[in-house]
């Protein structure tokens, strides 16, 4: 049988158990390799610790063991017989939330955890509205330490129905509560019984079974241009196909496309791969496509269907999170911008506001946006993008901005309200 | 309900290939890194896919340690000529004679190695060069971007590493700068080997068990051969055993093993409970963040 993919990010900090939860998870479904753990408990040994310090497992570089805190994004892989995971395990700190804003880019589930005997802070409404923010379709809410409450049923359902009053107004699409204790183990991957009372699935149980591949967009057919392949030997002669992955909807031979910006039309005459033809292609399956008809197409151009297609736009709206230390974003700023497999240059015609990522206000008066702050911004693009939403659509609504003079990745964007007009 | 899922070895060789195109359509002149083991086999491998029908649209390094075991340069020979591709060869003996490198005491090339590599990629004016590195072999290697920075002196900056999102990668590197693109960052030893088997891609006969001539030194088996000699007072035994990496003649240890299989191999790599480089490397083992520190090198 073969087993599918899901990637979830976790934010949190060492005080919400998270790396506890995160080795719970390795350590119980058998992903957690014994050399690993000997090394871990060797350094926690010798720092005098009188607990293996699971978190020494996820911070790999020498400035994070120095100074005991996460820095970076770290990526853990575990699988079950059901499931392989890829976890990007981020730190939660409001100075780290470039960092969950990384994590939380390409994962299917987001997973927040929060202290029983704390109850909702500001850090899990932070946690939760980045989730919303970078379109993560589930958020499964653990709440962790159950122990220390005496698993009592009121406490998780006092947090419970506090968080999802809060969460209505980011409008999660699927939400999840799940009463743990990382460090006992209770519902992480076995049952509990100390919380008879719960009726939902362990942890690990509900990641298993989450259902994500319906999360994809299987209606709208964009299929950016990556690369084109045109065999120069004696073998194949006259081929010319067009390589990409598929960004959403489902290809067909026979279908009829548009390609832009040209909006000429054809035909796929057939959807390759080394591996022979197929019939259909859905996201994200890397393939070649061949049209029927010679039109000029080349990398950064778009592939959709006549009767659905992406807004063209030159001016972008979008909320942007700013990412580099070393510069600020200001109305007037010229940024390179690479959308799907396009590159143009944007300028920032303005600020609307910055968002306070603890209490959603926006503060309108507003002059810059630093490191890890995020807010909307209206751009003017020198070349036309074909663009969704964010919402509607992560490959086609999202973008990143790169400083011209040091090649630094320094803001990512998501597309809010798409308006025609080139 | 809809039935357009991927399965997890398909989807990450689309993410796989979607990276190889990415680098071949930005980047000047990217470079594949190849040692001969099963994690650059299998990059080449989707390579090969990536562009079909057209020919991988750029050469093939070989970092040539000159303690290679004979059966990877046959491998290394017969691949390229099958693929039509370019080979360059960045050879550490050579350098050593040319004095831009000296032998280390313990008799270790794999530092030294970094030097030579870094010249041949400069000489070639390469700006992306493709690893097999993979996520879950090391922690330094946990936290590297796929689209991995270095300035102009090779060197790998933790602390300034640039953000990665979505599928959006950033090559943009000034004259002299490169970037180290890593096609199987996502990818385990168990996706590794599960993939190998379903694709049917031959392998180097070092990764199947077999009986072989070995010593035991410091709970390792060494095959006993031109590289790794008995020494006085030791003995050898034969002992069923493969190779679980494929690094240098004289530094990779063979683990018992009977899988003398691909599929039993894949059974064997499902159950273990030590890493791989824990299980064969002699030179990973010697501080918490070697593998950082030979990265800030140049190291891959």
């Amino acid at each position: 049988m073969s087993m599918d993919l899901l990637r979830f990010a976790t934010a949190g900090s060492v005080d919400d158990g998270k790396s506890t939860l995160i080795g719970r998870l390795l350590y119980d479904s058998k992903s957690l390799f014994i050399d690993q753990l000997d090394a871990v408990e060797r350094v926690s040994r010798d720092r005098g610790n009188d607990y293996t310090d699971l978190a020494l497992l996820t911070d790999g570089l020498r400035a994070e063991r120095e100074q005991g805190i996460t820095i970076d994004v770290a990526y853990r892989y575990f699988a079950t017989p059901r499931r392989k995971f890829i976890i990007a395990d981020t730190p939660g700190h409001v100075q780290y939330t470039r960092n969950m804003v990384t994590g939380a880019s390409t994962a299917d589930v987001a997973l927040i955890l929060l202290d029983a005997r704390k109850g909702i802070t500001e850090q899990s409404r932070r946690h939760a509205f980045l989730a919303t923010l970078l379109g993560v379709p589930h958020v499964v809410v653990c709440v962790n330490k159950m122990d220390l409450v005496d698993y009592d049923e009121t406490v998780f359902e006092r947090i419970r129905d506090e968080f999802s009053d809060f969460a209505t107004r980011l409008r999660v699409r699927d939400m999840t509560f799940i009463p743990v204790s990382a460090l006992r183990g209770d519902n992480v991957v076995t049952r509990s019984d100390n919380m008879p009372w719960f009726d939902g699935s362990p942890l690990l149980s509900h990641l298993e079974r989450l259902h994500v591949a319906s999360d994809r967009n299987f209606v709208d057919v964009r299929f950016p241009v990556q690369y084109v392949i045109r065999p120069q030997s004696h073998e194949v002669i006259d081929y010319r196909g067009y390589a990409g992955t598929v960004a959403s909807g489902v290809l067909k031979a026979g279908d009829r496309v548009v390609a832009l910006p040209s909006g000429l039309e054809s035909t796929i005459a057939s959807i390759d791969t080394a591996d022979g033809p197929v019939d259909e292609a859905y996201a994200p399956m890397a393939v070649t496509v061949t049209l029927s008809d010679e039109i000029d197409i080349s990398r950064g151009d778009m592939l959709c269907r006549p009767n659905n297609m992406p807004t063209v736009a030159q001016d972008v709206d979008a909320q942007v999170c700013w990412m580099d230390e070393t510069a600020t974003l200001m109305p007037g700023r010229k940024y390179g911008i690479k959308h799907t497999t396009r590159w143009a240059r944007a300028m920032v015609k303005e600020l609307n506001y910055r968002v306070d990522v603890n209490t959603l206000h926006r503060d309108e008066g507003a002059t810059e946006l630093t490191l890890n702050e995020i807010g909307r911004v209206q751009l003017r693009v020198t070349q036309p993008l074909f663009v969704d939403a964010y919402q509607v659509n992560r490959q086609t609504g999202s973008f990143i901005l790169v400083d011209e003079a040091t090649n630094r990745t320094v803001a990512a964007g998501m597309i809010g309200r798409t308006h025609v007009g080139v | 309900m809809n039935t357009h899922s991927l399965s997890q070895d398909r989807a990450l060789e689309a993410e796989s290939i979607h990276i190889f195109r990415e680098v071949a359509a930005e980047m000047q002149r990217p470079c594949l890194l190849f040692s001969g083991g099963k994690d650059s086999i299998v990059m080449l491998h989707i390579a090969r896919k990536a562009f079909h029908p057209s020919r991988i649209p750029f050469p093939v390094m070989h970092v040539d340690t000159g303690l290679n075991f004979p059966e990877i340069l046959a491998y290394r020979d017969r691949w390229i000529e099958k693929l039509g591709l370019k080979l360059v060869v960045a050879s550490v003996p050579d350098a050593i004679a040319r004095g831009l490198v000296h032998e280390e005491p313990n008799g270790s090339r794999n530092r030294i190695q970094t030097p030579v590599l870094l010249e041949t990629a400069e000489k070639h004016q390469f700006d992306a060069l493709f690893g097999g590195g993979r996520r879950d072999e090391e922690k330094a290697r946990a936290k590297e971007r796929v689209f991995s920075f270095r300035d102009e002196f090779g060197q790998w900056d933790p602390k300034n590493q640039r953000p990665e999102l979505w599928n959006l990668y950033n090559g943009r590197v000034h004259l002299g700068q490169s970037i180290r693109v890593f096609p199987l960052s996502n990818w385990t030893e168990l996706d590794v080997w599960t993939y190998i088997a379903s694709e049917g891609i031959e392998i180097p006969e070092l990764y199947l068990a077999k009986e072989r001539k070995v010593v035991e030194r410091g709970g390792m088996l060494y095959a006993v051969n031109e590289f790794t000699p008995l020494r006085d007072g030791e003995s050898a035994k034969r002992v069923m055993c493969r190779y679980r990496t494929v690094g240098d003649a004289n530094l990779t240890a063979a683990v018992e093993s009977g899988a003398d299989t691909v599929a039993k191999i894949v059974e064997e790599i499902g159950a273990v409970r030590i890493t791989e480089r824990g299980a064969t490397r002699g030179d990973d083992k010697t501080s918490e963040t070697s593998m950082e520190d030979r990265k800030k090198e140049g190291y891959f």
